[in-house]
């Protein structure tokens, strides 16, 4: 044992090597990026490691890794889990020989994501058992003895963690590598009548996946990150259950001396039934401090009505904590105060004078800004709507842009799009979908598109990374996370392959080519596309920088209100360029109406 | 004795890093640390903090409102948005030099640097007012304001830490081409 400063998601990948994990798949979603690009940095050599092109390919080659006895995990996050729960509904009905982690990181805010959706719930759904940490520390624990009882149990189980836990850092004790787990996995055994799923094999283990979970709520009465806390000697008559972080915040809020008694849930699914009667008993009211859905609050009214026992539950459902948003140290705090009827101290007022607004920008220099710009003028006076997707460029949708009239989910723009142009013939259709998403879930929408006669034109805003997630490699990138170089796969030659006869490749950094190219495509009849091909700025090497000319600047401001560019601000009535932001990618320079931007390298 | 450090910025100028080295010299000397910090899409010139907590028995990485020991502030605005932080009598570590957001560029907000220094020297008795303009020159690099700040951090006495433990931590993690000037950087307000 050693200690480590580790990042909630290091410590889980960190356990997850420990546990002798031997294949490890995902796609890339905050907040769970950083485990599978962890179990790749520290890779002993004896790990097969990928970024899958999406999270249903990701569990179902860690699911073929399971049947042959391999210990596998698979990483997203929670919207993946959308993407990934077709296989997944199916597996637990199999199930696994080696164990298989499926780590999945909710995001209560939500801060980065489209849903507030809760993993917990959906583990009920699917019938797998669930893991939900609450500390650095604890994942790192729990994560191991995850895949214990995977492989012991045959199923597949759920570690879901979230953003605070994920995005967390402490210091840690963790395992040296001597002691490390080693699993030399079996191989697939061929039996048809076990990994063939059929109707009559799956009313059968349906069965058997029910008498197991009951047998597990048992088992997890026992476990010992389900537990009873109680620092006040007598009975008394409130509690207070509590999961993941809310369990952080309950603890650092609890005073010594509060009479209560406290349920800590890590497996909210098969619930441990038994230690939450041992809970209740004697209790008259019980709040529940959860995050995302109320599963502990619905569980334990639940074993109330079963037993019945008089306690009151309180939580979500009853208003007593607010039904959306994340919790905080202060919102625990309070609704702890209010439960034990406790004299809050009145925030004090703060007559803040005006405070700047900074909501997140494409950076100086991106290439999306110019492919938005670039379709925004070609299309003036058009009667039109520009499909978003999910990537940085959903950023376009900001003013001045304003490029974005949609965003759902991962790839449905373009099919949105289509959606759109059978109702409304006389709109120009248009989808913008970045790489990575492309390859993701993008290419079913060409095909449905060309196929059923669409009308649209599809704008792929290729800077030949993931940047949202901190540029992991994809299919067109050319290497892979076992660090080999693999041939590029062309979005243009899959584009033609599926019958697009009007494909561009265009630089949109320049502009008048850009503008026109967008103008021709978008007169012609069916399906046709534009790949805008420029590198995301945050890795491209800059080319220079702009400076504005004082004496030519009319102070228009044309540049700053039509670009919006973070590098580009005013001074004293003339436009001026943040040096220390600006990579010279020259949009500037050729909006400019008065010739005022050049290259400042030449006139230094 | 627990500590509630609060940092505070804009994406980009180094608040991660400075929140890494108290860790590190707070882990040499086995104090136990937990710190949570912005990551993702409020990363891109949105405001940033960090929360960095030491001592035993902690649970939760975020810090309460009213709770924070000390706040080290890399930008005037941020830092008075993170003020409900501060608990009553708490010290506050501020870099003079604004940096403006793309709204107050496009004319749909006013933002005034010296509003919020005013600002802050009216309601934090314990003060620092780093003159950032004038360090990074005199130091020759505006890459190391973090560890300037940090150096007043160390000597508001609010984190628990010397000097000498900030030194051992900057050798251990910096490059060594840059470890003179990160030296340089944490006694220059000395």
């Amino acid at each position: 044992m050693h200690k480590e400063f580790l990042m909630g998601n290091e410590a889980i990948a960190l356990g997850a090597l420990s546990a002798g994990v031997n294949l490890v798949a995902g796609y890339p979603g905050t907040p769970s990026t950083e485990v599978l690009e962890t179990i790749a940095k520290q890779n002993p050599g004896t790990v097969y490691v990928e970024w899958s092109v999406n999270e249903k390919a990701g569990l179902e080659v860690a699911a073929g890794a399971a049947y042959s006895g391999a210990r596998a995990m698979v990483t997203m996050k929670q919207v993946g889990l959308n993407v990934a729960s077709d296989p997944l509904m199916s597996l637990e009905y199999i199930g696994v020989k080696g164990g298989l982690v499926v780590m999945v990181a909710d995001d209560p805010g939500p801060i980065s994501s489209q849903t507030e959706q809760d993993t917990r719930t959906f583990a009920g759904f699917s019938k797998l058992p669930l893991f939900d940490p609450s500390s650095v520390q604890e994942a790192y624990e729990m994560i191991q003895e995850a895949f214990e009882y995977s492989e012991q149990y045959h199923t597949p189980v759920f570690f879901r963690s979230t953003t605070r836990v994920c995005h967390g850092y402490a210091s840690i004790d963790v395992k040296d590598q001597e002691e490390y787990y080693i699993n030399t996995p079996e191989g697939f055994i061929k039996d048809s009548s076990k990994w063939v799923i059929f109707p009559r094999l799956s009313r059968i283990n349906h069965g058997k996946i029910e008498e197991r979970n009951a047998f597990l709520s048992d088992v997890f009465s026992e476990y010992k990150r389900n537990f009873i806390w109680k620092e006040t000697e007598g009975a008394p008559h409130r509690g207070i259950a509590a999961h993941g972080i809310s369990y952080a915040y309950a603890m650092d809020n609890l005073n010594k001396d509060d009479h209560v008694r406290l349920l800590k849930v890590s497996t909210p699914f098969p619930f441990p039934e038994k230690l939450a009667v041992e809970f209740l008993d004697g209790l008259d009211e019980v709040l529940c401090l959860e995050e995302l859905d109320p599963v502990i609050e619905r569980a334990l009214t639940y074993v109330c009505g079963k037993y019945g026992l008089k306690t009151r539950i309180l939580g979500k459902l009853t208003g007593h904590v607010a039904n959306a948003g994340e919790n905080t140290m202060e919102s625990v705090g309070a609704a702890i105060a209010a439960f034990l009827g406790m004299e809050q101290e009145p925030q004090e007022a703060m007559d803040m004078p005006p405070l700047p607004v900074r909501p997140p920008v494409l950076c100086a220099g991106c290439p999306h800004r110019a492919s938005f710009y670039a379709v925004k003028q070609a299309m003036l006076g058009r009667k039109t709507i520009f499909c978003g997707d999910i990537g940085c460029y959903t950023l376009g949708n900001a003013m001045p842009l304003d490029m974005v009239d949609t965003c759902l989910c991962m790839g449905a723009g373009i099919n949105i799009a289509q959606g759109v142009r059978h109702i409304e013939p006389d709109t120009a259709c248009f989808a913008f979908v970045g790489d990575s998403t492309f390859f993701a879930s993008g290419i079913t929408g060409v095909v449905n598109a060309v196929y059923n006669q669409a009308d649209m034109t599809l704008i792929v805003l290729d800077n030949s990374t993931t940047a949202m997630t901190g540029h992991q490699p994809h299919p067109g990138t050319g290497h892979t996370m076992m660090g080999e170089i693999v041939e590029k796969i062309s979005i243009e030659k899959i584009l033609r392959a599926i019958g697009l006869t009007a494909v561009e490749t265009v630089n949109p950094l320049n502009l008048d080519e850009a503008v026109a190219c967008v103008k021709n495509m978008a007169d012609q009849p069916g399906v046709k596309a534009i790949v805008f091909k420029s590198p995301c700025i945050a890795l491209a090497k800059p080319s220079g920088k702009s400076i504005v000319d004082n004496d030519k600047c009319i102070g228009c401001q044309k540049c700053i209100r039509q670009l919006g560019c973070p590098a580009l601000i005013m001074n004293n009535g003339k436009a001026a360029i943040d040096q220390s932001q600006c990579t010279r990618c020259s949009l500037c320079e050729q909006v400019c109406p008065v010739g005022a931007i050049s290259g400042g390298n030449k006139n230094e | 004795m627990n500590k509630n450090i609060v940092l505070c910025g804009v994406g980009g100028q180094g608040t991660v890093l400075a929140s890494k080295l108290m860790a590190a010299a707070a882990m040499e000397k086995n104090i136990p640390v937990m710190t949570a910090e912005t990551i993702g899409m409020a990363q891109r010139g949105g405001s940033v903090f960090s929360h960095l907590r030491m001592g035993e028995g902690i649970h939760s990485p975020l810090i309460a409102k009213g709770t924070a020991d000390l706040i080290i502030g890399f930008e005037p605005g941020e830092t008075v948005r993170m003020l409900p932080f501060l608990k009553k009598g708490g010290s506050v570590v501020v870099s003079s030099r604004p940096i403006m957001p793309v709204s107050a560029s496009i004319g749909d907000a006013v933002y005034q640097a010296k509003d919020m220094i005013a600002y802050l020297k009216q309601k934090v008795t314990n003060l620092t007012v780093i003159d950032s303009e004038k360090a990074m020159k005199e130091l020759g690099s505006s890459k190391v304001l973090n560890v300037v700040l940090l150096g007043a951090a160390v000597r508001s006495g609010e984190l628990g830490l010397t000097l000498e433990d900030i030194q051992a931590a900057i050798r251990n993690r910096i490059p060594e081409k840059f470890q003179e000037l990160n030296i340089k950087a944490l006694t220059y307000t000395e």
